[in-house]
This record gives structure tokens, sequence and C-alpha cells, in this order.
């Protein structure tokens, strides 16, 4: 029993640790290796060309339209934080629900950024919906 | 005897600042031996058309330093990240005269003059400052290889072009005196000092 007990303190105090960085690691490596390249390792675009994504209003107002936009990308202009942009973006179609919700989530933790988090059923929903429509935003 | 060695020490001292002063950048690539003299790698002729629609010619960077790049406009890997690094050496040396960013297109099919221009408007940069030139592709893609980059259109690339991600850095005299990874921002610090160093040197 107190062999147990010791052993789940371990794998606690194991989780917090390996937790400690950011609570969403594989959204931080699904976002290195998908997203990193455009909107950089801190989230702060390119001048003019690539939108930022740390402290970014659109993600706020656009919650349920960035899942869509993950997978299928998107055309035209959009305004981020009073600057508009007009790049295209390639989508993931690639990407499974479990990847957009974590990707989504280390975004809405990170540089700033204070979203509440995402839920999986959530994302799926959005998605569901934007297939059905196909210029997601 | 003690005194005579911390004279030895402040002169050393002295001595390794004035050589840190006096720090020249190597003159980079292969070199050839013609007639007892030196012949350093030199960028060759050039002619490209910038956002401007304005003939570039190695006369436009006569008498001075340039850093040249190599992107297209449509990239989905590294370019953002090099343009970006381009972008932090353009404002460092927004105000010296003696230096200009130039960046090679290996898309020219899609990155057209109008192209280009609207880039650069959108990143908020002057053309006499930071040329974006287009032109006959086998002619980008040979000078890269002067440039020690890598250019070519490769279907199985992302995006459909291939090339490397590299900054360099040119001198009044044609010659490559630095270059760094332009994906790496800790490179481009090092290579900002090299630039500063380039054009500290008398």
């Amino acid at each position: 029993m107190k062999n147990k007990l010791t052993f789940a303190c371990f794998l606690a105090l194991f989780g917090w640790c390996a937790c400690k960085e950011t609570p969403y690691q594989h959204g931080k490596i699904m976002y290195t290796n998908f997203c990193e390249n455009c909107h950089m390792a801190d989230g702060s675009g390119l001048k003019g060309i690539i939108p930022p994504l740390a402290k970014a209003d659109f993600l706020q107002k656009n919650k349920e339209a960035v899942p869509c936009i993950i997978r299928a990308g998107m055309k035209g202009e959009i305004t981020v934080g009073g600057q508009t942009y007009h790049t295209e973006m390639v989508g993931i179609p690639k990407l499974t629900e479990f990847e957009i919700t974590n990707i989504i989530n280390y975004i809405h933790t990170s540089w700033g950024n204070n979203l509440p988090p995402v839920k999986h059923p959530d994302v799926r929903t959005w998605l569901k919906r934007c297939e059905k429509n196909t210029k997601p935003f | 005897m003690r005194y005579l060695a911390y004279i030895f020490l402040i002169i050393g001292i002295a001595q390794g600042c004035q050589s840190f002063d006096n720090r020249t950048l190597p003159i980079l690539g292969n070199r050839e031996a013609v007639n007892g003299d030196t012949v350093y790698h030199t960028i060759p002729d050039f002619a490209f058309l910038n956002q401007d629609s304005q003939l570039v010619t190695n006369e436009t960077f006569a008498g001075k330093a340039y850093v040249a790049d190599f992107f297209f406009i449509a990239c989905p890997t590294i370019c953002p990240k090099t343009t970006k690094q381009m972008l932090r050496i353009h404002d460092h040396f927004k105000n010296e005269g003696r230096l200009l960013l130039l960046a090679h297109t290996v898309a020219p099919k899609y990155d057209t003059v109008a192209a280009l221009k609207k880039y650069a408007y959108n990143l908020g940069v002057e053309s006499n400052k930071w040329h974006f030139v287009t032109g006959d592709q086998a002619a980008i893609y040979a000078i890269a290889d002067d440039y020690f980059s890598i250019a070519m259109e490769d279907p199985e690339a992302p995006g459909g072009y291939d090339h490397s991600g590299r900054l360099l850095l040119v001198d009044k005299n044609r010659h490559i005196r630095s270059f760094c990874d332009g994906t790496d921002p800790k490179d481009v610090d090092r290579f900002i000092v090299d630039i500063e160093t380039l054009l500290n040197e008398k």
C-alpha cells in the first residue's frame, strides 16, 4: 500500500516536471513541425506578410474558424491587430482532430496569449461545419 | 621583476585590443594564382529587374557592401524565416548608406515585378535600400552558385523550388566576406557583427 502511494507520488512529480514547460508539449511539437516556418517560434509572424499569433485578437474573435483554417488553409484579406494581410495560407489536411486541438491549445497558452483551452468534441463540431462549407472563412 | 611582468601584461592586453579593432574578414571562396597575383572569387556581372522595374547590376552596388539571399514569395518552408532575418539586418542598418540588400527570387515565373513590388510594400521597405530582383531563371540559378547557394526548380520540393537559406555579405570589390544561416537568429547575430567589421575596415 505504502509502496503504491510512493509510486503514485513519483509519477505525479514526474508528470508535473514533464509538463512544467508547457502543458501542451504535443501541440508544441506539432506547431514546430507545421506552423513555425511561417508564424515563427515566438508567434510573431512576418511584418505585413504573415500575421502574428502572439496576442492576436483574431484568435479570440474567430475561435470556431481556426481549426478549419489549420486544416483547409485560407485565402483573401484578413485583419489582425489592425493590420491587413493577403498572403494565402496553405492548409494541412493530414492533421487529425486531436493534433489540431493540441496545436490550438499550445497557441492559446503561449507568447503572452491567455485564451481558454478548446475541447476536442468542440473542435470536431467546428471541423464538421466547415467540411460542408468549402470556404472555411 | 614583478613590475616587468605587469608591464608586459598591459602591453599584451593593449596589443590584443588593437588587433581586435583592426580585425578584418577573410575573402571567401576559391583563389587562383595568375602571373604571381592572387585572384579571389568574385561575383560576376549580372543584370536583373527589381520591384520598380529598374535594372539592377553590379553598378547598383558600386562602392557599397550588400547582403544577398535567395527566396520565393509562395515558399512554405524556410523563406519567411530568412526574410525575417533580412528584415532584422535591414532595420539594424537602415540609416547606414554603405549597406544594401539584394533578394533574388528563385521562382521568376510567379514572382513578377508586380508581385515583388507588393511583397516589398507589405514589408514596408524602400526599393533603393532592399532590391527584390527577378529575371532569367537560368541566370539566377547560375549566379546562386557564385553566392555559394543552391537554387533549382524541383516539383518534389515543397512549393516546387529548392534553395538554400544562406545570407551572404559581399564587399565593394565583389568579394564574399561572410555568410550565415538565415534561419538561425544566433548565427545572424554574429553575421551582423561581421557586417559592422566590414564597414569599419579602412
